[in-house]
């Protein structure tokens, strides 16, 4: 398959602490890949640096052969490179309805159109109910925010990046804070993302990772130490090195 | 079943809409009552609609997109000075002069966006200030063209439609300007409800994740600095036709400043809130610098610790939980 995604020798300093380190790494159409790492490792900032939040010192990111490294993040997401965020950053006083529909209506490049009723466009409302219902979130739809559950509003974290129909998604920590009760329903709703979408995922739960992802890259101090196939992480010994004593809980789950 | 939980959920859609028919209703009638119970001070009422006016644009700026502002008059300012100059030089028609006012006020709303955008959080606040301040020299020191402090006078506008005139009574012009009023608050009740309203409402809680939706912020909040220096120049605008002189008050600091305190007296982020605040404000000013010109401010001074103590969100805020609890009481008795 075409490479559709490639980030090369991504660097990043915070005033002394190298928090990327020559990071390199690429993906393909429809590819499910995981990205672990002890706390602190660099993964946020990873994706903060590929989508252009934080400016890179040095290296690359091309997105379908196309060199994003001096677009800003608006102009990335524009061109279908869209993440999540590992706590979730949603607007408490708005429903989640509103939120997918003024997805939707960016996409459209209606988003900020003055002379127009924000509950008048239906294609646009026809979209976001379908959005909403393919994730189970119907129900708390016109509730605002503030007032459904933590899991409902990581879904609805979900429901944004796909009504934004991006070409590569990152997932930062899909499942963070949400009660292990509720962790299916996200798995379930990663599981049934669209299958030519590239994928990356941050998620220190190993059985999530070994169902989700073919393709596992372990980032420790903001360094590359393994890529491989799921099931030889745990026998890495640069890998079982990094996770000891930081992490060294998923080592043993793993 | 089905049936019913769609039919509930489409009722707080419709509800926006009847709300703002039943709030422009209301206005017109407190509006008409004070034409009825005041007639001897529909001067002063008519100032109160034109700083109406200026405390709905800040409102815009700063209840709906969370930028603060602390010279918001530039704008009010700059629309009666244009519309002031426009009618000594023979444009005399009433709206005509109103168009003038509010363009001018976009226009220095542009600039001052442009400006003031640049900066974030504090800074920004002392851009506002430095803008305001910069515009008060400028007016002052252009005396032949706005008659620097002596301000600037001799307007004689027409009279509307060519038939109600601007008398010493001020009817014509509390009318006119009440009618401006529920124009304009109907226009910005639609426009907070656009997609763009929306945006700017997100902007104000987390522009990144807006700019992560892909929506660019600068362009967003550059547009809603026109429409509000739109707003701000028709109060002023209105001031100067109804008054008939233009001051440098008028682009002033105190003026600002003084625009800020009735909006949080009335509640950010809610239009109505900028009209109960407006009215509260000068009818203690009125009032009780009439029994005590000293004291007033401290007067106003209470009420103000008052509020943010007691009704942080402000009044309208307030009255808001106050009707949340009603409705909540009575959808329960309904049911
Ligand atoms: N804006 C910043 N300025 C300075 N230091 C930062 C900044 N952002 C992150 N860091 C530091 O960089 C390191 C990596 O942080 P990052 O958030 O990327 O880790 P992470 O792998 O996502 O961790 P976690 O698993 O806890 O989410 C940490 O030491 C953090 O304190
Ligand atoms: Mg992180």
């Amino acid at each position: 398959m075409t490479t559709l995604f490639e980030v090369s020798r991504l660097s990043k300093e915070f005033g002394g602490l190298k928090v990327s380190r020559d990071i390199s790494l690429s993906m393909a159409e429809g590819e499910r890949l995981a990205l672990i790492g002890p706390n602190g490792a660099g993964k946020t900032t990873f994706v903060n640096l590929v989508t252009g939040r934080l400016r890179p010192d040095a290296g690359q990111v091309r997105l379908a052969g196309e060199d994003v490294t001096a677009l800003g993040a608006v102009q990335r997401v524009r061109r279908g490179l869209v993440r999540t965020f590992q706590v979730t950053r949603l607007f408490p006083d708005m429903t989640p309805e509103e939120h997918v529909i003024m997805t939707v209506l960016q996409r459209h490049g209606k988003a900020t159109r003055i002379l127009a009723r924000f509950h008048g466009d239906s294609a646009a409302s026809d979209e976001a109910a379908e959005i909403l219902a393919t994730l189970g979130l119907t129900e708390v739809a016109r509730r605002k925010v503030a007032t459904i559950a933590y899991g409902q509003q990581r879904l609805l974290e979900i429901a944004i990046a796909l009504a934004q129909r991006p070409k590569v998604l990152l997932l930062d920590e899909p499942a963070a804070g949400v009660p292990s009760a509720d962790t299916p329903r996200i798995e379930e709703a990663l599981a049934r993302l669209p299958a030519s979408l590239a994928v990356l995922m941050i998620e220190h739960d190993m059985d999530l990772v070994f169902r989700f992802a073919k393709r596992v890259v372990v980032l420790a101090a903001g360094e590359l130490i393994f890529e491989g196939p799921p099931a030889d992480v745990a026998r890495d010994p640069l890998v079982r090195e990094a996770y000891l004593g930081s992490y060294a809980h998923a080592g043993s789950q793993a | 079943m089905a049936n019913a939980t769609l039919q509930s959920a489409a009722a707080p859609r419709l509800r926006p809409l009847g709300r703002d028919l039943i709030g422009l209703a209301l206005i017109a009638l407190a509006g008409l009552s004070g034409y009825w119970l005041f007639p001897d001070n529909l001067a002063f009422l008519t100032r109160v609609i034109s700083v109406a006016l200026l405390v709905l644009s800040l409102d815009l700026v700063v209840g709906y997109c969370g930028i603060a502002s602390l010279g918001q008059a530039a704008l009010y300012g700059a629309g009666a000075y244009a519309a002031g100059i426009a009618c000594i030089n023979g444009i005399t028609d009433p709206i005509l002069l109103i168009l003038i006012g509010a363009v001018a006020g976009a226009v220095t709303g542009l600039f001052t966006g442009a400006v003031m955008l640049r900066a974030h959080g504090l800074p920004q606040l002392v851009l506002s200030i430095a803008l305001v301040q910069l515009l008060h020299e400028a007016a002052n020191k252009a005396s032949w063209l706005t008659g620097g402090s002596d301000g600037l006078s001799g307007m004689a506008p027409a009279p509307l439609f060519g038939v109600f005139e601007f008398d010493l009574w001020g009817r014509s012009a509390y009318l006119f300007g009440l009618c401006l009023l529920l124009v304009v608050f109907a226009v910005l009740s639609l426009i907070v409800r656009s997609p763009f309203g929306m945006v700017c409402r997100g902007l104000k809680e987390d522009p990144l994740r807006i700019s992560a939706l892909g929506i660019y912020a600068f362009p967003v909040l550059l547009k809603m600095f026109v429409i509000s220096g739109a707003v701000a120049g028709t109060g002023g605008a209105l001031a100067a036709i109804a008054t008939q002189v233009v001051g440098l008050d008028s682009v002033s600091f105190e003026l600002s400043a003084n625009a800020l305190v009735m909006l949080v007296l009335g509640g950010i982020g809610h239009l109505y809130g900028a009209l109960i605040g407006t009215v509260i404000f000068m009818a203690l000013e009125h009032t009780v610098a009439a029994i005590n010109p000293f004291h007033w401010m401290t007067l106003v001074g209470a009420v103000l610790i008052a509020i943010v103590l007691f009704a942080p969100r402000g009044l309208s805020g307030t009255l808001d939980q106050i009707a949340a609890l009603l409705t909540r009481r009575g959808g329960r008795a309904g049911r």
